[in-house]
């Protein structure tokens, strides 16, 4: 039964639906496109690669420690300023922490923060695009105007200048705070897309059935934009993950006694050159993290764009 | 002149090899029109790609296509360039993108021309540009020769690409669908420009189109073609006139035909043209043919001589197993007066209709629309916002549609129809006039009577793609009213496996997805949708215009089953004038803003009052070339106006045949005065100072 589906799905031909599949045709029929999404996404090696990195560095982040002695605040005496050995994995620091907990414990919330900020603000942005985009008149011109304001101001600062306020609060304002200055452009895109999905005609038909607008957006619009807001928010993983490792970085975001990548990096640096791994282990994870969602989200689109030719199979 | 052998073009593709054609053979004599007719994805614009040297690099191409004895097939693209344009030139569906936006049209042409022949002086090829234009009918060629492409009408724009086409004296010109987007009485001015072009330049003419009216009227010889092969070639008279092989029968008995006098039923060909990857054996056409038997899909039939041609050296060839019988059967229904395909397909006569024009004035109104109006503003500047303009969409109409009654309103693009249907589904207090759907005047309802009120009033798009939801399955789509409708969830599923049994679809489709089906099946899941709250008016927007000739007569039959069935009454908007015939009790024609005239249906189309209707009517193609050729076509000056500027008094006079032939003080009345609606015969109103009734069909 794999043909057909594919020839429906990429439009090739017209497929005689209804021809040989029974009653049980939903459930594969849905399977058939899903499936047909991840052979497009397979097909891209490098993505398909990216998502596996991406599960093994969570399972790694969270289930590592359980299995490993040492956790990230427990100073071996023994050990000041070791290289990586089968007893420290990464190494240690020259207080003698052990490196690799100190990593996961970073990737942890690194992780953490990088998902939630990107959910958060994808979905801002869909609200808020979708709200304008629909609504029009007033509405869009408020939020647009919020938006623009937003955009002008340069978000780095006053992060920057309203972590200290937030000293000794918890790490998930700062998720807030990121999250609040990450979403504008997407809502602009979602806004333009509304426009015309609006004037389509299954949502006018919607409209003239008496459906109100918010069940609207919910129903039509926002799944037809659904490539372009996963693909947002893995695009955005990246964007928090970098952007609290450079706050964090510059001292601001995550505050010591906690860990995140960007204070390891942070406190790796200095010692770049003399004791490496201190600097090369946390860096190396930041990479491979940005670059493992990035991988991912590059595949996601071109998998889900139908008109994408780089999902299609060559001749 | 043009010799094509075997010519065989494939497309790689996700599921495969798309085998687009498989295998064509046809000539073009000189100053010959021959007329390449199929649905979309028969392979007839990739054969005339194909010959033009234009299809894109990864196609696969075998065979021969040999030109004036030289092979075509091979040349490198810069030999290519110098036969195209020069000896074979092309004019494409769609004039827009034909043009280049930043030149001005005489630029373009003077173009075409010092392309070929670097001698010619700029000069020379612009005075010539001017002539060209002149030839095409673009008046004061002169002046609009400086004009850029979107300051020209759809139908300018497509002369202009007429003028280019013949800039050089070519021998071929290939016209793939060159009146598929312009209006019907358009249609009509450029078929006539592209006969005088050919008249003029001698050249042969490959008409690609999915319309048989048009082949009717233009060629000479016709070749009909089927998932990527020509399944029946012949002079046109005797194709039109003894189709040998079902899918032309088909294709034929699915055209409503404007001079039916009685309703004759539409042959719908069930099921879709097979996918062109993979094909099984056998003839492609099996699974849809009445008249398949046990040889068809193992054996692909050849295109056989089935009779001679009248006088002519091409006989008639046909592809199909069964011609001889198909023979017998016309022979013997000819005796009982009976139609070949309707007897082929086993189509039943059309139920009668619910209601009819009888006993009009005793049902009730179920739709009353009264001198509506809407304006749109036409504003300037994104600051300051100055009204400069007012676009008269709508300029007080009237009509009213009773209980199962089924109203046409007509018009070419622009005319005002959408707007309508828009201003009365929006149910929102009109500009001007009212609107009474059953009853309740549509100012005075609240929020909750407004819902109330859409439960009886329900619409079918033009578009099946855009009109669905691609992300809901089916079942969602349709059960989609009766959700906000606040039905519960076991009775929602309940119904929607009725709907789609009453729609001819299966209930397990419902699990699927609308990328699954076909368009006539959307539109089909479409109507579904419509039905669900079981509404007492049903509009349709050109519900049948965006499907193909094949599919369309099975919802055309669809509806005016449902119709009967279910004692509906529906406002059926259409710029296809004999779907319209075929469908409707009822038509108004609409012309800038206005209805200019209504009426029954048998009445209008056999005695139009109007000088606008009897245009429409007249540029409408018959699909019987015997028809076509005697008929005699009111030729339509000019474009629609700009309904933000209309003309004063009679909105039509500044291309009306009628108001050329009359007299200083007649005309002085068009121009000054408007002309109200006056009855022409029973229920039967035109807006015309001089109406008289003319036979135009």
């Amino acid at each position: 039964m794999a043909s057909p589906v594919i020839a429906s799905g990429s439009g090739t031909g017209p497929d005689p639906a209804g021809a040989d599949t029974g009653p049980a045709g939903g459930a594969i029929e849905a399977l058939g496109r899903r499936r047909l999404v991840l052979r497009r996404f397979l097909r891209n090696r490098l993505s398909a690669a990216g998502g596996v990195v991406l599960v093994l560095l969570f399972a790694m982040a969270f289930l590592g420690p359980l299995f490993y002695p040492w956790d990230h605040r427990t100073q071996d005496d023994l050990a000041l300023l070791t290289p990586p050995s089968p007893e420290h994995w990464f190494g240690t620091t020259k207080l003698g922490e052990d490196l690799f907990a100190q990593c996961m414990r970073g990737l942890q919330k690194s992780l953490l923060i990088g998902l939630l900020v990107a959910i958060i603000s994808t979905a801002l942005a869909a609200v808020v695009g979708a709200a304008a985009g629909y609504f029009g008149r007033a509405t869009d011109r408020s939020l647009m105007w919020l938006v623009d304001l937003l955009l002008v101001l340069p978000s780095f600062l006053v992060v920057a200048i309203l972590s200290p306020a937030f000293r000794g609060g918890s790490w998930l304002l700062l998720v807030v705070l990121l999250a609040a200055f990450q979403w504008m452009i997407t809502a602009r895109i979602v806004r333009g897309m509304t426009l015309s999905l609006r004037e389509r005609e299954y949502v006018k038909a919607a409209r003239f059935m008496g459906m109100a607008p918010w069940p609207i957006i919910r129903r039509h619009i926002l799944p037809n934009m659904a490539s372009l807001l996963i693909i947002d928010a893995t695009i955005n993983v990246g964007t928090a993950i970098t952007a609290e490792t450079a706050l964090s970085f510059f001292g601001f975001g995550i505050q010591p006694p906690d860990i995140s990548l960007g204070t390891l990096i942070y406190n790796g640096t200095e010692s770049a050159l003399t004791f490496s791994w201190l600097f090369l282990f946390p860096a190396a994870l930041l990479v491979t993290t940005v670059l493992a969602v990035n991988f991912l989200g590059d595949g996601l689109r071109d998998a889900l764009d139908p008109t994408s030719l780089r999902g299609r199979r060559r001749d | 002149m043009l010799e094509v052998r075997d010519l065989e073009v494939s497309f790689p593709s996700e599921a495969g090899r798309v085998a687009a054609v498989r295998g064509l053979s046809f000539d073009v004599g000189a100053g010959e029109v021959l007329g390449i007719v199929g649905e979309s994805g028969s392979g007839k614009s990739v054969s005339a790609l194909a010959t033009m040297g234009l299809l894109p690099p990864q196609a696969r191409i075998g065979g021969s296509i040999r030109f004036h004895g030289t092979e075509l097939l091979g040349k490198s693209d810069v030999a290519l360039s110098r036969i195209r344009g020069r000896r074979i030139a092309m004019v494409f569906q769609d004039p827009l993108s034909a043009l280049t936006p930043i030149f001005t049209v005489g630029d373009q042409v003077a173009e075409a021309l010092r392309v070929h022949d670097p001698k010619l002086a700029k000069k020379a090829a612009a005075e010539r540009a001017v002539d060209l234009l002149d030839l095409v009918g673009i008046p004061h060629a002169r002046a609009r020769s400086a004009s850029f492409p979107h300051e020209f009408s759809g139908g300018m724009r497509q002369r202009v690409v007429i003028a280019m086409a013949i800039a050089n004296d070519p021998d071929l010109i290939i016209a793939d669908e060159p009146t598929t987007a312009l209006d019907v009485t358009v249609q009509a001015q450029v078929l006539d420009v592209l006969k005088t072009a050919q008249e003029i330049t001698g050249a042969g003419i490959v008409l690609i189109t999915h319309d048989l009216g048009v082949v009717a009227g233009v060629a000479d010889r016709l070749m009909v073609m089927y998932a990527g092969r020509a399944v029946e070639q012949g002079a046109v008279d005797e194709v039109f006139g003894h189709p040998r092989m079902p899918y032309t029968l088909g294709l034929l008995g699915s055209v409503p035909r404007l001079d039916a006098t009685e309703k004759r039923p539409l042959v719908p060909i069930e099921g879709q043209p097979p996918p062109m990857t993979d094909l099984p054996p056998g003839c492609p056409f099996t699974l849809r043919c009445p008249m398949a038997v046990e040889r068809c899909s193992a054996e692909e039939p050849a295109l056989e001589v089935v009779g001679p041609g009248p006088g002519g050296p091409e006989p008639h060839r046909s592809a199909c197993w069964r011609s001889g019988d198909i023979e017998r059967v016309e022979h013997d229904v000819a005796g009982a007066g009976a139609d070949t395909a309707a007897t082929l397909f086993g189509v039943r006569a059309p139920a009668p209709g619910a209601a009819g024009t009888d006993g009009r004035p005793d049902r009730p109104v179920v739709l009353d629309v009264v001198d509506l109006v809407k304006h749109y503003p036409v504003t300037t500047g994104s600051v300051f916002r100055r009204r400069v303009g007012t676009v008269h969409a709508v300029d007080g109409i009237s009509f009213d549609i009773r209980e199962g009654e089924v109203l046409g309103l007509v018009g070419e693009s622009g005319c005002g129809k959408t707007t309508t249907l828009m201003e009365i589904l929006g149910l929102e207090p009109p500009m001007g006039g009212r609107i009474v759907v059953l009853g309740s005047d549509v100012a005075g309802l609240g929020r909750r009577a407004r819902v109330a009120v859409r439960r009886d009033l329900q619409v079918v798009f033009q578009d099946p793609v855009a009109s669905l939801d691609p992300r809901l399955p089916v079942g969602d789509v349709i059960g989609e009213p009766l959700e906000v409708h606040g039905v519960a969830r076991p009775q929602i599923r309940r119904r929607v496996a009725e709907l789609l049994d009453l729609v001819g679809l299966r209930p397990d489709h419902a699990n699927r997805y609308p990328a699954e089906f076909s368009g006539g099946q959307r539109q089909r899941i479409g109507i579904a949708r419509a039905l669900a709250l079981e509404p007492k008016v049903l509009i349709l927007d050109e519900p049948v215009s965006a499907l193909d000739v094949s599919i369309r007569a099975g919802v055309i039959n669809l509806l005016e089953d449902l119709r009967a069935r279910l004692g509906l009454a529906f406002l059926f908007v259409a710029h296809d004038l004999s779907v319209v015939r075929h469908v409707a009790d009822r038509v108004a024609v609409m012309y800038l803003g206005k209805i200019v005239e209504i009426g029954a249906v048998d009445r209008v189309f056999a005695a139009p009052s109007h000088p606008y209707t009897q245009a429409l009517l007249s540029a409408i193609p018959i699909p019987d070339p015997a028809v076509e050729r005697r008929r005699e076509r009111i030729l339509l000056r000019g474009d629609l106006p700009s309904p933000a500027d209309p003309p004063s008094g009679c909105r039509f006079r500044t291309r009306c045949p009628l108001f050329v032939e009359l007299d200083e003080s007649r005309r002085r009345r068009c121009v000054t005065e408007e002309p109200p609606r006056a009855a022409v015969g029973s229920g039967h109103e035109a807006a015309c100072h001089f109406a008289h009734a003319r036979e135009v069909v």
